[in-house]
């Protein structure tokens, strides 16, 4: 895990470096920012659900998908992030438990 | 201003714990997850890079999804440059832009409230942040992760950092398709891979819209 650990470090930090030393029209362009904007909703709904209901190659629907909803639900009324991510949390435990 | 860096300090700090809880149960030592905190030292990156290897992808898949994650704060950095006026102190203000530094300083009236703003803001993240995740990643020793349900404590991080974001009809459309196009793709690339299909979604979709409905996306 080394290696992806220190390789991530590294190029995360040299993208903040990057925002403060690259030519401003390279940065500055709206094609640019437009897929910027958008990468992260895209990359986060897709972490959110594979990560949920996926082991290795394979779809699965276990307890996690449980915990998927209620973190929605929870993120939807706007609740603090430790809550959202506490429910995610108890309601995969006790899915499990109960299973 | 120092008492609100402060209490966002504080409110990140809790986001830190489960950053630490979440590293640990995806395998990784207290030393890598301490590192992930200090030196990548942004949020949504953190948590990718450790659910991508828990979940058994290849270590570049891991560092592509953290980075491509990662690259909204070179548009801060682009922001900040002319507020902060540095050259000395670049390489330090470049590894406390993030989030709510850079949200600080944008929300400042003038330029020295700006400047404040950021490197209050900054330190008070950083302090927090990887003492938390120290707490977080010896959660781990209370019990099995998977019991305790802690293997979907990244996916509801994910899904809290995610749902501020769907403001406008085409984040909300990106967001579908993109978690459709990962689910679809997990049967058939290898487990890590089906995130960054996921990021082409996003690349199509930005590069064909920039109309007024991206402009205010990204303000």
């Amino acid at each position: 895990m080394w290696p992806a650990v220190i390789a991530g470090s590294i190029s995360c930090y040299v993208l903040k470096l990057l925002g403060y030393s690259v030519p401003r029209r390279i940065l500055d362009n709206a094609r640019v920012k437009s897929v910027a904007a958008l990468l992260p909703v895209a990359l986060l709904a897709a972490l959110a659900l594979t990560q949920s209901l996926s082991t290795g190659q394979h779809l699965v629907v276990d307890p996690r998908m449980g915990g998927l909803v209620a973190a929605i639900a929870c993120a939807a009324r706007r609740a603090p992030f430790l809550v959202t991510v506490a429910a995610a949390v108890a309601v995969t435990a006790g899915l499990r438990a109960l299973t | 201003m120092v008492k609100n860096a402060a209490f966002i300090g504080l409110a990140t700090g809790a986001y830190g714990f489960s950053f630490g809880a979440v590293s640990s149960a995806s395998g990784l030592s207290l030393l890598q997850t301490m590192v992930l905190s200090g030196v990548m030292f942004t949020g949504a990156s953190q948590f990718a890079l450790v659910a991508v290897l828990g979940g058994g992808g290849a270590g570049v898949a891991a560092v592509a999804t953290a980075t491509v994650l990662g690259s909204r704060n070179a548009f801060y950095g682009l922001r900040l440059v002319d507020t902060l006026g540095l050259t000395l102190w670049r390489p330090v203000a470049a590894q406390l832009t993030i989030d709510e530094s850079s949200a600080m300083a944008f929300a400042a009236p003038d330029r020295p409230t700006a400047r404040r703003a950021f490197w209050a803001t900054g330190v008070a993240v950083f302090v927090c942040w990887n003492a938390a995740t120290i707490v977080g990643s010896l959660i781990h020793l209370i019990g099995n992760p998977s019991t305790l349900g802690l293997d979907e404590a990244a996916p509801g991080a994910f899904v809290a950092l995610l749902l501020p974001q769907l403001r406008t009809r085409l984040s909300w459309v990106v967001a579908g398709v993109a978690g459709l196009a990962g689910l679809a793709a997990v049967p058939l690339v290898p487990a890590g891979v089906p995130v960054l299909c996921a990021a082409g979604v996003a690349a199509v979709a930005g590069w064909r819209a920039r109309s007024a409905q991206t402009a205010e996306l990204s303000s």
